[in-house]
């Protein structure tokens, strides 16, 4: 059976001025559906290339790059935009929603792209904000909701297109460890459903909740181990209850 | 995405900052407004001198007798008569467009009333005259056909005359004046003219029929007419016909094969077209305002469009990561700086057209305000939107997505 995501020899290297900087130096991984994998790595490692070559906002080099077993590595721009839209989801440190826009408009950005018609978006974008337990807060603004409400919104975002896979870069990075651990239930249980999960992080108690972490220097990956996941929901459970919401 | 959307989401962008959007289309407002002031003033003005030259007479042309050389000293205009009664009952007859055909005998000559004297123009003319100079009396009758055919003794004043003679708001008809110390019966009094474009005042004139004229006021020629002839033509667009084909008939009946005719003819609707020459210099500087405007506030709208590309660098990150095209980057924002563009237009339509209202209450004018010109000057402003809004947008949709999430 081959992989969801198969990366092959994969090289990156991008000129700065008269130097040569490898930041993928021949990388090799295959991610199966349904996979929760961190991958981790100090900066400079080539994590962020990896996403972005990945999450095909970018084209390698050298290699081969298998997506649902198609390859992405030569497609022109506006295949990529196309794969962007329907296979992956995104999920940023920063966020990125657009500001001064209701969580409902925000959410349905993937499916304007995708020509859905104006009624199916708002029915699935309201689908996708209580997947993620915020059918409250459809119409407030980011500068309304707390950073985990936020992060929320972006995950809704992520998953309303259907994706095969989210891309999530530092997803806890402006978070609380409280709410880095419910988003980290959210994602496994976006796993549980289907969605393979790509986790970039440098927080190692984060990577435990992922079920494989690929540790990454100077471009090469350097351990790809499989591990038991700790279970995100229950650690919830465990933390001292938070003050009346 | 639809172009409903899209213009939705221009807008919205647009709204967020009010205050820059407004200045941004400041130079489309300028420029439009111009083009729609530049355009009203111009007809307008051009209205007001088709007007003044309606009052000189409508489609009038001047027929002058031609001038004498002699022994090598050329006379000028009407230095001898070479017109014969003959040649202006011919014109009235054969030449199609020809409407109306009337002498204008001329002699400067002192008018007395009981108590006053005045020196005035008096005018030795037919029935035809009030006709081609569209001038009716305003009290008492004009000159009739009869009067010419009895050399009566009758005159018509003008305002001027009346007024110097027997005094403002008095009505003379009825009673005598003498003209070279003959006496005439006023018959009637010509309604106000005003001013001619040089100065001239229309209304210091007294009219007697023609062979009055002849008989008392200056001695007859007999056969030759000792004066200029005023012809009204069919339509103002025959008066230029109307001049060759007197030109050739006259030509014809005086034998003449050269170059040099021994008559001249002045067409008062040439001269009118050249006095709007005038007018469509003013027009001209007012266009030039409105291109120059419309072009600054191109490049307004262009700047302000790079500066907002700018600002929104990770708004195009992130549409291009959940998968945005090129073209839908290049889109919004081609829609964004036209949908600027155009309500600066309208906005400017809207103060141009009042302020168009305004000034021609003030000169009295009719508003002209002209459909296609609207509509053009909307679609121009539009046109000026794309054209200066397709460099920032090509320039959003070429942003490398990476690096446009990461810009700070």
């Amino acid at each position: 059976m081959s992989s969801l995501i198969q990366l092959v020899d994969v090289k990156k290297t991008y000129h700065m001025g008269d130097v040569d900087v490898h930041a993928l130096r021949g990388v090799n991984v295959a991610i199966d559906a349904g996979e929760f994998i961190a991958v981790m790595g100090s900066s400079g490692s080539g994590k962020s290339t990896l996403m972005n070559i990945v999450g095909c906002l970018d084209r390698p080099t050298s290699g081969q790059y298998l997506l649902d077993g198609k390859e992405v590595s030569h497609m022109s721009r506006d295949e990529l935009a196309d794969i962007r839209n329907h296979t992956l989801g995104f999920v940023f440190q920063s966020f990125n929603l657009l500001t001064r826009t209701s969580a409902v408009e925000n959410v349905e950005l993937p499916l304007l792209y995708q020509g859905v018609r104006t009624k199916e978006r708002i029915v699935r974008s309201k689908e996708a904000l209580e997947r993620v337990g915020l059918g409250k807060r459809l119409d407030h603004h980011p500068s309304q909701l707390s950073g985990g409400q936020q992060q929320r919104v972006a995950i809704a975002r992520a998953i309303v297109g259907k994706p095969k896979v989210i891309l999530a870069d530092e997803p806890t990075g402006n978070l609380d460890s409280r709410t880095s651990v419910e988003v980290m239930a959210l994602f496994q249980q976006l796993g549980r459903d289907g969605i393979t999960v790509v986790l970039v992080t440098h927080e190692p108690d984060i990577a435990e909740y992922a079920a494989r972490v690929v540790v990454m220097r100077d471009g090469h990956v350097v351990s790809d181990k499989r591990q038991t996941p700790r279970d995100a929901a229950a650690a919830v459970r465990e933390l001292p209850p938070e003050e009346a919401a | 995405m639809s172009i409903l959307h899209t213009l939705r989401v221009a807008l919205r962008a647009l709204m967020r900052n009010k205050l820059r959007s407004f200045l941004t289309t400041l130079g489309m407002i300028i420029g439009v407004c111009a083009v729609i002031f530049s355009v009203a003033v111009g007809e307008g003005a051009k209205a007001k001198v088709e007007e003044a030259f309606a009052a000189m007479g409508s489609n009038l042309l001047i027929l002058m007798p031609g001038s004498s050389t002699s022994g090598g000293a050329r006379g000028g205009s009407g230095s001898q008569p070479t017109l014969t009664w003959d040649d202006m009952r011919a014109i009235q007859n054969e030449v199609s467009t020809v409407k109306y055909v009337a002498p204008v005998l001329r002699s400067q000559s002192q008018v007395m009333s009981e108590d006053q004297n005045w020196s005035t123009s008096v005018q030795g003319t037919s029935p035809e005259y009030f006709a081609i100079r569209s001038w009716p009396v305003s009290s008492g009758a004009a000159i009739q056909d009869s009067d010419v055919e009895a050399g009566a003794k009758v005159a018509v004043l003008g305002q001027t005359v009346v007024d110097k003679l027997f005094g403002a708001n008095s009505d003379p008809v009825g009673q005598m004046v003498r003209i070279k110390n003959i006496p005439f019966q006023v018959i009637g009094v010509l309604a106000k003219k005003g001013q001619s474009a040089m100065g001239q005042d229309y209304d210091d004139a007294v009219l007697v029929p023609y062979t009055t004229f002849g008989s008392k006021i200056q001695g007859g020629l007999k056969n030759y007419i000792a004066g200029a002839v005023m012809i009204g033509a069919t339509s103002p667009a025959d008066t230029s016909r109307a001049e060759i084909q007197i030109t050739n008939l006259l030509r014809d009946r005086h034998h003449i094969t050269g170059t040099d005719d021994d008559f001249f003819i002045r067409n008062l609707t040439e001269l009118a077209n050249s006095q709007q020459e005038g007018t469509k210099t003013m027009t001209t500087l007012l266009n030039a305002i409105a291109a120059i405007s419309l072009v600054v506030g191109g490049i307004g709208i262009m700047n302000i469009m790079l500066v907002s590309v700018t600002e929104r660098t990770r708004e195009i990150g992130l549409r291009m990561a959940v998968g945005a095209k090129p073209r839908n980057i290049l889109m919004q924002f081609l829609v964004e700086a036209m949908t600027l563009s155009t309500l600066g237009g309208l906005i400017g339509l809207s103060l141009g057209v009042v302020g168009a209202n305004v000034i021609a209450k003030f000169f009295g004018w009719n508003t002209l305000v002209r459909p296609d010109v609207v509509v053009a000057a909307i679609a121009f402003s539009g046109f000026v939107g794309i054209g200066f809004g397709l460099y920032p947008a090509y320039k959003a949709s070429r942003l490398d997505p990476i690096d446009a999430l990461r810009y700070e």
